[in-house]
């Protein structure tokens, strides 16, 4: 019992890792520009699609793949930036909901479209075999998908608190038309918002498909998770996003595993009402 | 114009229509089905392939096969005698993956579109709420593969189902593991692994009490929320428990998942089982099926030999979907297809109550099947008595028969042997 327990754990902690790295590119466009991308999920899913067309066609593995999806997800980010949301933003609240929920719609039944209902998988082996250490088992393609995500979101991090660039973000995500007196030119930055969150979110997704499997509707299945993640570690920060992350893999895999898995949704969501109720603003949250 | 031409003007015109298989003239009748799948969601994979199969027979009526018509009366081309030549004219709906949709798309098809009947929806739990829409009205419903058993026993008139239901299965896999026990395979300790819809539940509740009956120990059940993130908990489980046997009961999604979570964490029973569904969905033998080697499930088709219907049905499948052959759950659905057709042509009409009672006076014998089944007759439930399956294993990424000995094509392997070492 101990040693699975163990094990337990630390698959919660992996899966908590991806749920972190799907949700940084989501926490980042909120932060940025107090817009919920309602096709985030989608975009991941073109991601993960991105990984099986770089497989079946190339015979590429992730190091091949994850680079294209970041360029291919970033470029759909800035399209989806200047054609859709650009405007939506000027509308109220409403229409930006219904905007990129829209654009979720289009992205999700083109896949349908274009790829087909079918499910696809990478061959598992394509990251590497599973490997034991102290008798837990780690399994190559999700401690890989970890890392990155880890890598990810710290970079993510670095990227808005450390650098010009990202204090000019910060600045035009405060108040617009402050940091374009200041010569910002906002929508330059809010362009390279979407850029930036649709490189992590294509990385998210041609790694996740390294063990899921990929299908047009699966970023709805995903995306679920991706919000409650985002809410709990307060909108808008990258390193809540990280450890809601993790807290939620690790609850859903023991409530899953000790009390049965039909339960882990309620314990998962217990626990995030009970957070909000008593910090409304997230784990790390600006208040 | 006088009479006589205009007469023959008119049997040329139709002559024409017929032989060219050109859209109807207005003046010529056709018979609206309502064919409602899953054609978005988790399950659109399933539904595509039933919907093709739908696809399939509506062609093979309305435009016939020279090959199969010496076979199948209904498939000589120019629609259905019973209805003076009469074409069928599917209308397809999308049920979403949600009874809810299931429930309004029905609701669509019956007042909007006009359907004479309407078949489907592959979950058992959509099936639910669709057919209750079409109860109300009072129009046929025939679900060609729901298999939970309560769906027959809500006292509808208008509800007919071909497939053979969860209970039949239980029989087949409790004699299936006897068998097994006898052969010196330790089958003591068994696990339900189910997805907690109406499909999942109703299946576990039919095996584990048939189990009770039978002697059989199901000594864990793990239900769980279907279209998971996550299955490692439950493998985690199965393998701190170690049953000698475990059954699942789950969609393609799932099934994908445990094939996979079971390989990571290196765990396996030593047999196998799949309530069909998503294990036996297209798209799960060809991502998963080389993984999965010995895995056992159930299917109510086999290809038969060549220049069978089932071996006919399975090429002219492989044309329409562009590869994937016909399968247990495309098979049912042909077959379902097959049925309704057959009714509506016997009735003569599409007045939903001669479809009707066309329905109940069905009576098929096994010559005609496309599915493996004895036949179709339907019983005061709307419960095909006649439906059977056989018992399939994973070879080399394809399902064989193995069981019972009179239909295998193949010997039985145990144990469990999962993926390549």
């Amino acid at each position: 019992m101990g040693m699975t327990l163990v094990q337990v754990v630390v698959s919660g902690l992996l899966l908590g890792a991806v749920y972190s790295l799907f949700s940084s590119g989501l926490t980042l466009i909120w932060g940025m520009m107090n817009v919920v991308n309602f096709a985030h999920g989608d975009f991941v899913m073109l991601g993960m699609y991105t990984a099986v067309v770089v497989w079946t066609a190339l015979g590429g593995g992730p190091w091949a793949s994850v680079p294209v999806a970041a360029i291919l997800i970033a470029t759909l980010g800035i399209v989806s930036y200047f054609l859709l949301v650009r405007h939506i933003m000027r509308g109220p609240m409403l229409a930006q909901i219904l905007g990129t929920f829209g654009l979720a719609l289009f992205l999700r039944y083109g896949a349908l479209w274009i790829f087909g209902a079918n499910f696809k998988t990478l061959p598992d082996d394509l990251v590497g075999h599973s490997f034991i250490v102290g008798g837990i088992r780690f399994e190559g393609a999700r401690v890989l998908a970890g890392l990155v995500g880890l890598a990810v979101t710290l970079l993510l991090h670095f990227i808005l608190t450390r650098t010009s660039v990202g204090s000019r973000m910060l600045a035009v995500s405060e108040d617009a038309v402050a940091a374009q007196l200041m010569g910002i030119r906002p929508q330059r930055m809010q362009a390279l918002a979407w850029g930036l969150a649709g490189a992590a979110t294509g990385i998210a997704g041609a790694l996740i498909a390294t063990f899921f499997y990929t299908s047009p509707t699966v970023g709805e299945t995903l995306s679920i998770v991706a919000f409650v993640t985002v809410a709990l570690g307060g909108f808008g920060s990258v390193l809540g996003a990280l450890v809601a992350g993790l807290l939620i893999g690790v609850i859903e895999s023991l409530s899953a595993f000790l009390i049965g898995p039909v339960y882990k949704d309620v314990i998962v969501y217990t626990v995030f009402v009970l957070v909000l109720w008593f910090r409304p603003q997230g784990l790390m949250g600006k208040a | 114009m006088s009479k006589i031409v205009r007469r023959t003007f008119t049997a040329g015109a139709a002559a024409s229509v017929l032989s060219l298989g050109l859209p109807a003239a207005a003046q010529q009748q056709t018979v609206k089905i309502g064919v409602i799948y899953p054609l978005s969601g988790n399950a659109a994979s399933a539904g595509t392939h039933a919907k093709i199969a739908a696809e399939l027979g509506a062609d093979l009526i309305n435009n016939g096969n020279p090959e199969l018509a010496k076979l199948l009366p209904l498939a000589k081309g120019g629609g259905l005698p019973g209805l003076k030549g009469a074409k069928i004219e599917l209308v397809i709906a999308d049920n979403q993956g949600t009874p809810a949709a299931g429930q309004n798309q029905t609701l669509r098809l019956i007042t909007q579109e006009k359907v004479a009947a309407v078949m489907g929806s592959y979950q058992s739990g959509i099936t639910q709420t669709a057919s209750a829409v079409a109860e109300k009205y009072g129009i046929p419903f025939l679900t060609p593969e729901s298999t939970a058993a309560d769906l027959t026993e809500r006292g509808f008139k208008w509800f007919f189902r071909t497939t053979p239901i969860a209970t039949n299965f239980a029989k087949a896999y409790s004699d299936f593991l006897k068998e097994q026990k006898a052969a010196g395979q330790k089958t003591d300790k068994i696990a339900i692994v189910y997805e907690n819809t109406e499909y999942g539940k109703s299946t576990f509740t039919a095996i584990a009490d048939l189990f009770a009956k039978e002697g059989h120990t199901v000594g864990l059940q793990v239900p769980y929320s279907a279209n998971s993130t996550d299955v490692q908990p439950q493998v985690l489980q199965l393998k701190e428990k170690n049953p000698d046997v475990v059954i699942f009961i789950s969609y393609t999604s799932d099934a994908i998942l445990y094939a996979k979570t079971m390989k990571e964490l290196n765990w396996k029973p030593a047999i196998l089982m799949a309530d069909d569904a998503g294990f036996n969905d297209a798209a799960f033998v060809k991502a998963m099926g080389s993984q999965v080697e010995g895995l056992i499930s159930r299917s109510a088709f086999a290809p038969g030999k060549p220049g069978s219907i089932a071996a006919i049905c399975d090429e002219l499948y492989k044309k329409k979907s562009g590869g994937d052959g016909l399968d247990d759950g495309s098979a049912r659905g042909l077959q379902g297809f097959l049925v309704l057709a057959d009714a509506i042509n016997r009735a003569g009409s599409t007045d939903p109550a001669k479809i009707r009672e066309a329905l109940v006076a069905t009576d098929m014998g096994p010559e005609q099947m496309v599915a493996g089944y004895n036949g179709v007759k339907f019983d005061s439930k709307g419960q095909n008595t006649l439906g059977s399956s056989l018992i399939i294993q994973m070879r080399n990424g394809q399902y064989v028969p193995v069981w019972p000995k009179a239909k295998a094509t193949a010997e039985l392997i145990l144990p469990y042997k999962g993926w390549p070492q």
